[in-house]
C-alpha cells in the first residue's frame, strides 16, 4: 500500500521520540515506571497545549511570537484572579480569546505580517502579566492542581493528557469541516474565498481557538507549578514553534499535524531530560537541544527530497 | 444569429466597464450566455478574457454596466454560486495540502453534516467516472501527491459535480492546458453531453480546434471589446485568427537589416521534445512573443542564470535584467530614485569598496536628462514617481551598467503610451550602439519593434519571424495551435 504524505510526515517525529525514549530508558532503567514516566513528561502537557495553539496559527500561514508571554499572562490570571473570583477570571479569559480573534481579523484585513502584530502583542501580554503579579506568587486553583496531579490507574496523567490532547485536536483539525476550511485557508486562501467562504471569519475563529488552547496551557502550567510568575513561560514561544516543526508541520501551506505537534512537544521535553541523564552540564544543554533539533529536521529534509525525487521519476 | 426560440439567459453582462488604473480592461463589453449553449471565448493576451470571467463569477465588481443572473441583478461570489455559476481557473485553484474529498467539501458548502467525507468521495468519484472514464484517481489522496493533469481533472470534476443543484454555467479557463489529447477529447465530449442536458459552458482555450469543434457560438475579444460574436460554424481557424488580430493598421518601422556578425552573444538549445533553438547576435533586438505564461519568462531566467553564477556575485556582469513586476522584484520602495538607479552599477562607481557620491550623482543627473525622469530631485523617494517613470528608472538601472545584453520581462505592463514611445527610442539607439536586447512582451506593438521574434507555445519556441514577417497575424497563428494538443 502506498503511504500518504501525511503518514510519512509522522514517521520521523514518532521515530525520534521512540529513539530518545529508548536512550533514556537505557541510561536510567528506573525511568521505566509509572512515577518515572510521569516525571519525564509532566512538563510536556502545557508545552503540548501551547504547541497546538501555535500549530493552529501556523495552519493559516501565520506565526505567533506572543505565545510565551500570553501563556505567562494566562498562568498569572489563573494563579490570581481565577483563584480569588472565578467569574472575573473566566471573563478575562473570554476577553483574551476575543483579543486573539481580533488579532486574526486585524492581520487579515490590514494584510499585516502576523510576526509584527504578535510581537507587539507580546509586550502587551507581558506588561499585563507584570501588573497582575509583580513578584512570583499566587496560588493554583485547587481543581487545576487536582487535574494535573491526578493519578489514573496504569498510565500516568501526563501520557493520558497528551493522548487526549492529540485525539481532540486531531478530530478538530484533521477531521472536522472547520479544520478543512482552516487548512484550506493555509493552502490556498483564494480558492476558499472563491468558493464563497468568509476567510476573515475562518481566520478569526482559528485565532480564537488558538487563544483557547494557550489559556489551557497557562492553567495546566499553574496546576503543575502551584504558583506563577510573569516570566514563567517565556521560552514557550520558540518551544512551540520548534514543536510544530519537529512534529512535521510547515511554516506555510497549511501543512500541519496535531498528533505530530504533540509528539514534537514530548520530544522537546524529553530531550532536556535526556541531556541531564547524559550528565551534560546545563551550560551546554541548550546548544545540545538545538543540535537534536537540527538532526531531526535534517532527517526530514532528506526524506522530503527522497519523496520528491520518487515523484519525479 | 436568428435563434428561433427564446432561451433563458443564465448570465447577462451588458456594457461592462472595468478599469485598472489607467488601463481599460473592459470597455463596454457585452456577454450573454443562454442555457444549453457552449460559448467559446478567444482573444490575445490582455484582451480582457480573464477580466470578464472574473466579473461573471462575482470576483470583480464592474465599475459600470449591468450584470444579471437568470434575470436578477445581484453581485458577489456567493450570488454567482447561488445561481449555479462555477469556474475552473487557469492556474490550479485547489488547496494542495488537502485531500480530494476535502477540496470537494470546500467547493460544495452543502456537503455538511455526518459522514460528509464518504459522500464527498462518492460525489467526486462518480463525476470523474462520468467525465474521464477509466481514470485512476484515489479520492483520499492529497492533491499534492497527484500529477498536474490529475489535479486538473479533479478540479473539473468538482466543478461539474452537483449535490442538490447541478451547476448551470461552468466556466472553463484553458481546461486542457495540462491534459493530454485523450483526456482533452473526453472532456470535450462531456462538455457536449452537459450542453445537451441543458447546461451551459463558457470555454476559453488557445487551441482553436477545440473551440471550433465544441462551441456553438464564438465570442472574440480584443482590447476590452467584443469584436466578433457569431455562430461557430461561420468561423474557421483562419478567419478566427484574423478576427483576433489587427487586419489593417500597418505602421512603418525602420527595422535594420540584421547583420549576423560573428558568433551569437546568447544561445539556448531547443526544448527537448519540440521547438527550435534560440540565438541572439550583437546589436539585435529580439522579441519573445506568444500567449502569456508559455515559457517566455522561464527562458529569460534560464538565459540570465546561465550567464551569472548564482553562488557568488561576479564583479563585472555582462547581462542585465529588467523585471516586469515592478513592485514585486523591481524597485526598492524605501530608497531614493538615485539609489534605485545606481544599485546595479555600484562597483563601477566605487573605488576601494566605497561608493563615490559625486560619481553617483553625475550618473543620476545624466540619466535623468537622457530618459527624462520627471522629478525635481533625484533624492526623492522612488514611490513619488508615477508607475511609468518608475519603470524608466528600472530601464536606466539596466542601461547604466556595462552589460552588453539586457533581458526584459514584459517591462511595459501598465505604462502609458507616451512613456513607452520615449523608452522605445532609447532602446533603439542603445541597440544601434551594439547592445543586445531580449524582450518578452505581451503587446503586439512592442513585438513589432523587434528585429527578430521567437514565438513561444507550451514552453518551447515554435516559430521564428524575421523582418516583415513579424505581424500580428503570424504571431497569433503561431501561438494558437490548430488542434493537435501537446
Amino acid at each position: 500500500m502506498k503511504l500518504s504524505s501525511g503518514t510519512i510526515r509522522l514517521i520521523i517525529p514518532a521515530a525520534s521520540l521512540a529513539l530518545l525514549l529508548a536512550a533514556v530508558f537505557y541510561m536510567q532503567p528506573r525511568a521505566m515506571s509509572y512515577t518515572g514516566l510521569n516525571l519525564l513528561f509532566n512538563l510536556a502537557v502545557p508545552i503540548a497545549l501551547a504547541t497546538i495553539a501555535q500549530m493552529l496559527i501556523m495552519s493559516v500561514n501565520d506565526l505567533d511570537l506572543s505565545m510565551g508571554t500570553f501563556v505567562s499572562f494566562c498562568a498569572c490570571v489563573a494563579a490570581t484572579v481565577l483563584q480569588n473570583s472565578p467569574l472575573l477570571g473566566v471573563l478575562i479569559f473570554i476577553g483574551a480569546i476575543a483579543a486573539y480573534a481580533g488579532m486574526g481579523v486585524l492581520i487579515h484585513v490590514r494584510e499585516l505580517p502576523s510576526i509584527v502584530v504578535t510581537l507587539g502583542m507580546s509586550f502587551v501580554w507581558g506588561g499585563l502579566a507584570v501588573l497582575l503579579l509583580p513578584s512570583p506568587g499566587g496560588t493554583a486553583p485547587s481543581w487545576a492542581r487536582a487535574i494535573m496531579t491526578a493519578k489514573p490507574p496504569l498510565v500516568p496523567m501526563a501520557i493520558v493528557a497528551s493522548i487526549l490532547i492529540a485525539a481532540v485536536t486531531h478530530y478538530i483539525v484533521m477531521r472536522s469541516s472547520f479544520g478543512v476550511l482552516m487548512r484550506g485557508t493555509g493552502g490556498n486562501d483564494r480558492s476558499v474565498e472563491r468558493a464563497g467562504w468568509s476567510v476573515i471569519g475562518i481566520r478569526a475563529a482559528t485565532y480564537a481557538l488558538a487563544g483557547l488552547f494557550a489559556i489551557l496551557a497557562g492553567i495546566a502550567l499553574v496546576g503543575l507549578t502551584t504558583s506563577a510568575d510573569a516570566n514563567i513561560a517565556l521560552r514557550y514561544t520558540l518551544l512551540s514553534i520548534a514543536g510544530v516543526i519537529l512534529g512535521g508541520g510547515e511554516f506555510v501551506g497549511g501543512k500541519v499535524s496535531p498528533i505530530g505537534a504533540v509528539i514534537g512537544a514530548l520530544t522537546l521535553t524529553l530531550a532536556g531530560s535526556f541531556l541531564s541523564f547524559m550528565r551534560i552540564s546545563p551550560d551546554w544543554q541548550i546548544g545540545a537541544q538545538g543540535a537534536i533539533l537540527i538532526v531531526v529536521l535534517a532527517l526530514r529534509l532528506a526524506l522530503n527530497r527522497l519523496e520528491k525525487r520518487e515523484k519525479h521519476q | 444569429m436568428t435563434e428561433p426560440l427564446q432561451r433563458e439567459e443564465v448570465v447577462a453582462a451588458r456594457a461592462i466597464k472595468v478599469t485598472f488604473g489607467a488601463v481599460k480592461a473592459l470597455d463596454g463589453t457585452d456577454l450573454v450566455i443562454h442555457s444549453g449553449e457552449c460559448v467559446g471565448l478567444v482573444g490575445h493576451n490582455g484582451a480582457g478574457k480573464s477580466t470578464i470571467v472574473n466579473v461573471i463569477n462575482g470576483g470583480l465588481s464592474p465599475h459600470e454596466g449591468t450584470l444579471a443572473y437568470a434575470g436578477q441583478e445581484v453581485h458577489g461570489i456567493s450570488a454567482a454560486r447561488a445561481n449555479g455559476v462555477r469556474c475552473v481557473f487557469q492556474e490550479l485553484s485547489l488547496c494542495p495540502n488537502l485531500t480530494v474529498n476535502e477540496n470537494a467539501r470546500i467547493m460544495h458548502a452543502e456537503l455538511k453534516g455526518w459522514n460528509w467525507r464518504s459522500r464527498a468521495s462518492e460525489l467526486v468519484r462518480r463525476q470523474l467516472q462520468k467525465i474521464f472514464p477509466g481514470h485512476a484517481i484515489d479520492c483520499d489522496s492529497t492533491v499534492d501527491d497527484l500529477s498536474i493533469a490529475e489535479r486538473q481533472m479533479v478540479e473539473i470534476a468538482i466543478s461539474f459535480a452537483g449535490l442538490n443543484q447541478r451547476p448551470k454555467l461552468v466556466i472553463l479557463d484553458e481546461p486542457t492546458s495540462s491534459l493530454d489529447a485523450g483526456l482533452a477529447a473526453q472532456l470535450m465530449a462531456y462538455v457536449r453531453t452537459f450542453i445537451a442536458e441543458g447546461g451551459s459552458v463558457l470555454l476559453i482555450s488557445h487551441i482553436l480546434g477545440e473551440i471550433l469543434s465544441t462551441c456553438d457560438r464564438i465570442v472574440v475579444m480584443k482590447d476590452g471589446h467584443v469584436v466578433a460574436d457569431r455562430a461557430a460554424r461561420e468561423f474557421n481557424t483562419h478567419s478566427l485568427v484574423e478576427a483576433m488580430g489587427n487586419v489593417v493598421r500597418e505602421q512603418e518601422f525602420s527595422r535594420k537589416a540584421t547583420a549576423r556578425a560573428g558568433a551569437p552573444v546568447l544561445s539556448m538549445p531547443p526544448h527537448p521534445r519540440h521547438g527550435i533553438a534560440f540565438e541572439a547576435y550583437r546589436g539585435e533586438m529580439i522579441g519573445l512573443a506568444g500567449l502569456g505564461g508559455h515559457g517566455q519568462t522561464d527562458a529569460l531566467l534560464d538565459l540570465y542564470l546561465e550567464h551569472s553564477s548564482n553562488w557568488w556575485p561576479t564583479r563585472k556582469r555582462d547581462i542585465a535584467f529588467v523585471a516586469g513586476d515592478r513592485s514585486l522584484n523591481g524597485t526598492f520602495p524605501l530608497w531614493s530614485i538615485l539609489k534605485n538607479l545606481s544599485i546595479a552599477s555600484l562597483s563601477q562607481l566605487s573605488s576601494r569598496k566605497m561608493v563615490s557620491q559625486s560619481r553617483e550623482a553625475t550618473l543620476g543627473a545624466g540619466w535623468k536628462q537622457r530618459i527624462e525622469i520627471r522629478t525635481p530631485d533625484m533624492d526623492n523617494r522612488i514611490l513619488s514617481l508615477s508607475g511609468g517613470n518608475q519603470q524608466k528608472v528600472l530601464f536606466a538601472r539596466a542601461l547604466a551598467t556595462t552589460a552588453s545584453t539586457v533581458l526584459m520581462d514584459d517591462p511595459m505592463r501598465g505604462v502609458d503610451i507616451g512613456t513607452k514611445q520615449e523608452v522605445y527610442e532609447i532602446l533603439r539607439s542603445e541597440a544601434a550602439n551594439g547592445r543586445t536586447f531580449i524582450w518578452y512582451s505581451t503587446e503586439m506593438d512592442e513585438i513589432r519593434l523587434c528585429d527578430r521574434v521567437y514565438v513561444f507555445r507550451e514552453g518551447a519556441i515554435v516559430a521564428e519571424l524575421v523582418g516583415d514577417a513579424i505581424s500580428e497575424k503570424n504571431v497569433l497563428a503561431a501561438s494558437f495551435s490548430e488542434g493537435e494538443a501537446a
